[in-house]
């Protein structure tokens, strides 16, 4: 490594604040710390962008994954922001105990280091402990209220993501396998830019065997139907900031792991092309997704089913390839990620005012908490994909890359598209107006983190600035 | 390579599918731990031989976490769980032993016919162990779908997991197996701690549509 050490500070700042906070007993500081930690972290990641290392044996930062890297360092830091006023709230009502988060930060820090060493990992072995990882710290999490609800979603995620896991880790064994004849024993058989270079040598019967094993192992982290079984629930579950992270974050750093072994399959002559399957699971899962949002009466598994249909739109988008369709999806995952997270953030802030996360029970949140009711109406406009927001722009761009070269794939997908704008804006209704219901406990939510990321949505909707096309279009062409 | 080494790591690495095999049909939970411990003994020699063979001294630690931590700890943290939870006594209704075991047959079938195939350039040491690492993983998830009880699941997800150390271990100078195994481990003693914990006793998937409801959040 050389230069300034930003994939060793990136690495090494959430490693020791998890430590740091895993001691932290007074929860006002280490709700600080956490924000100080993430806040550091962010601008490690950034000063990347600068100053990229050169690749060796573990680390390598490219153009396609610092696009992930910023992403994650970005909605880290608001999700710590939110964090910190919803946690106040949820030990003044007993939720929580002190000594919970103490261990809540500790893995929050704790996620964070394993998704930006899944991120910056050239080693496809140490992706996947990073990704195993990754999937710990959450189950943990996710099953921190101790209810009973809370214990049967950890469970259904640990288990589920557990056999995600293990196949994931047979592909990548299959795939060292295909390298060996190739590459040589030995290290070089796992590290990515050396894969990358030689992979049209590999054997292709292996590869696509391998690649299977992948797409099911990281596609069920990723959350694509039929292997979604565990998102919803952990979702609904789990501490909100968790929600937010995992919709936001973890989903693309699965899915970021697919796209990487999709590159190695495309660079194969011999073996079958990855983007079909791709986009026929990705179709799937959106209108599987968007026809599940109508019987749901809980608003967290409301928003995770969202992030399903989402998540099946991006496969799509990659799975399709070329220039414009890949563009595409980069840009759907950005904005998903920030607007799927500032959701969670008025949710988490909704469901702590009102006591209950059942859509029934919450009416006229525009007449009684203003800014948190209409956050959640541009919020929700803003996913379910209506102009002028910046995921209208993005999902334009996949339907019309669609449309322009597998027609009757493209009416399915508009089809999945209206049926969940129907469903939202149907919830959304109730949600927003009307008469408001009752408060069971002040507002005090910080609302710097949703403004934020709802701005970002807003200003990508309307001027989209010509770097950061560049940057996309550039990533876009090497993902192919 | 002499026919003598490889006879010898056949020998194994069939031994774990044979194991995986008479997993299918134990339906004492305690018998079911015993065979389970005898796997992981058969892992850890097939990861030991392989270790001597291709010279690679670091499989060594793989065999030894196998052999301390798989046929030793679990098995004796598992037994302790299941008398604590009260649930030795029960005999588990194992759904259509037949049809199961029929099915068994086909997937490692399946499992020869798919990996000998696409690794018809390979040393024949590297081919046969995969396709038998496959058949295990496979049977491991045979077993996790046909049980309802936790403790089984678990013991069916450690028997995946010792397919896929057996297929890491096979794939000739294979970097990071230790760490992986090292990894698997604490997933597996996360997932052990997570059943004594809470005390779980079924898995939550089930075909009563009323629990279903209420595990979906729907009917409140």
């Amino acid at each position: 490594m050389n230069g300034f050490p930003g994939v060793a500070l990136m690495l090494a700042i959430p490693a020791l604040s998890a430590a740091v906070l895993a001691l932290t007993t007074d929860y006002r500081l280490s709700a600080r710390l956490n924000v100080l930690a993430t806040f550091l972290t962010l601008l490690s990641a950034v000063s990347l962008l600068f100053d990229k290392p050169a690749p060796d044996a573990y680390f390598n930062v490219d153009d396609l994954n610092i696009v992930f890297i910023v992403l994650t360092g970005f909605v880290a830091l608001t999700t710590s922001v939110f964090s910190a006023s919803y946690i106040a709230h949820e030990l003044e009502i007993g939720r929580f105990e002190p000594v919970h988060l103490r261990f809540y930060h500790a893995m929050y820090q704790a996620l964070i280091f394993s998704m930006n060493l899944a991120l910056v990992a050239n080693n496809i072995g140490l992706m996947w402990v990073a990704i195993e990882m990754a999937t710990l710290t959450t189950v943990l999490m996710v099953g921190l209220y101790r209810t009973r609800e809370a214990l049967e979603a950890a469970w259904k995620y640990f288990i589920l993501g557990s056999v995600g896991i293990a196949f994931a880790l047979f592909g990548t064994i299959l795939v060292y396998m295909a390298a060996r004849p190739v590459v040589g024993e030995g290290f070089d058989g796992m590290v990515w830019t050396i894969l990358a270079k030689r992979v049209s040598a590999f054997d292709p019967s292996l590869l696509n065997v391998a690649f299977i094993f992948l797409l099911l192992g990281y596609g069920t982290k990723v959350g694509l139907a039929p292997l979604h079984a565990w998102l919803p629930d952990a979702h609904a579950e789990g501490p909100t900031p968790i929600s937010a992270v995992l919709s936001g974050l973890l989903l693309n750093v699965a899915l970021y792991a697919v796209l990487r072994f999709k590159l190695l399959l495309a660079a194969n002559a011999g073996a079958l092309a990855p983007g079909p399957l791709m986009a026929a699971m990705g179709l799937g899962s959106l209108i599987f997704a968007a026809f599940m949002l109508y019987r749901r009466r809980d608003v967290k598994r409301m928003f995770a089913y969202s992030s399903i249909e989402h998540m099946g739109i991006i496969a799509f988008a990659f799975g399709m390839g070329g220039p414009l369709a890949n563009f595409a999806g980069l840009l759907h995952m950005t904005m998903h990620s920030l607007t799927k997270s500032a959701i969670f953030f008025a949710v988490g802030h909704i469901s702590q005012v009102k006591g209950t996360q059942r859509i029934a029970d919450i009416r006229g949140l525009t007449v009684s908490h203003p800014l948190l009711g209409w956050g959640l109406v541009v919020g929700v406009i803003a996913i379910s994909g209506l102009p002028p927001l910046g995921v209208f722009t993005s999902e334009f761009l996949v339907v019309s890359s669609a449309f322009a070269r597998q027609p009757l794939l493209a009416a399915l997908l508009v089809a999945g598209l209206l049926v969940a704008l129907g469903a939202l804006t149907l919830r959304l209704q109730g949600l927003a107006f009307g008469a408001p219901t009752p408060d069971v406990a002040p507002s005090r939510a910080s609302y710097a983190p949703m403004i934020s990321h709802l701005g970002l949505v807003v200003l990508a909707g309307i001027y989209l600035p010509p770097p950061l096309v560049a940057w996309f279009q550039h990533v876009a062409g090497l993902l192919g | 390579m002499d026919g003598f080494t490889l006879d010898v790591a056949h020998l194994l690495a069939g031994g774990l599918v044979l194991t995986s095999f008479v997993m299918l049909y134990q339906d004492r939970l305690y018998a079911l731990l015993n065979v389970f411990a005898l796997q992981a003994l058969v892992l850890s020699l097939s990861v030991a031989w392989q270790a001597w063979i291709q010279g690679a001294p670091h499989l060594f630690i793989t065999a030894a976490i196998a052999l301390i931590f798989k046929a030793f700890i679990i098995p004796v943290a598992l037994h302790r769980i299941i008398a604590n939870l009260g649930i030795h006594r029960e005999v588990e209704a194992v759904t259509g032993l037949g049809p199961t075991m029929l099915f068994g047959i086909g997937l490692v079938a399946l499992s020869m016919v798919v990996m000998l195939r696409v690794t018809a350039g390979d040393d024949p040491l590297a081919r046969e162990d995969i396709a038998f690492a496959l058949s295990v993983v496979l049977l491991g998830l045979l077993m996790m779908i046909t049980r309802s009880n936790a403790v089984s699941q678990v013991v069916g997800f450690m028997s995946i997991e010792n397919g896929l150390i057996l297929a890491a271990a096979g794939a000739k100078g294979m970097p990071l197996v230790v760490e992986i195994s090292v990894a698997f481990s604490v997933l597996v003693a996360l997932i052990v701690i997570g059943v004594f914990l809470f005390r779980i006793r079924e898995r939550f998937d089930t075909v009563d549509v009323g629990v279903f409801d209420r595990i979906q959040g729907e009917r409140r």
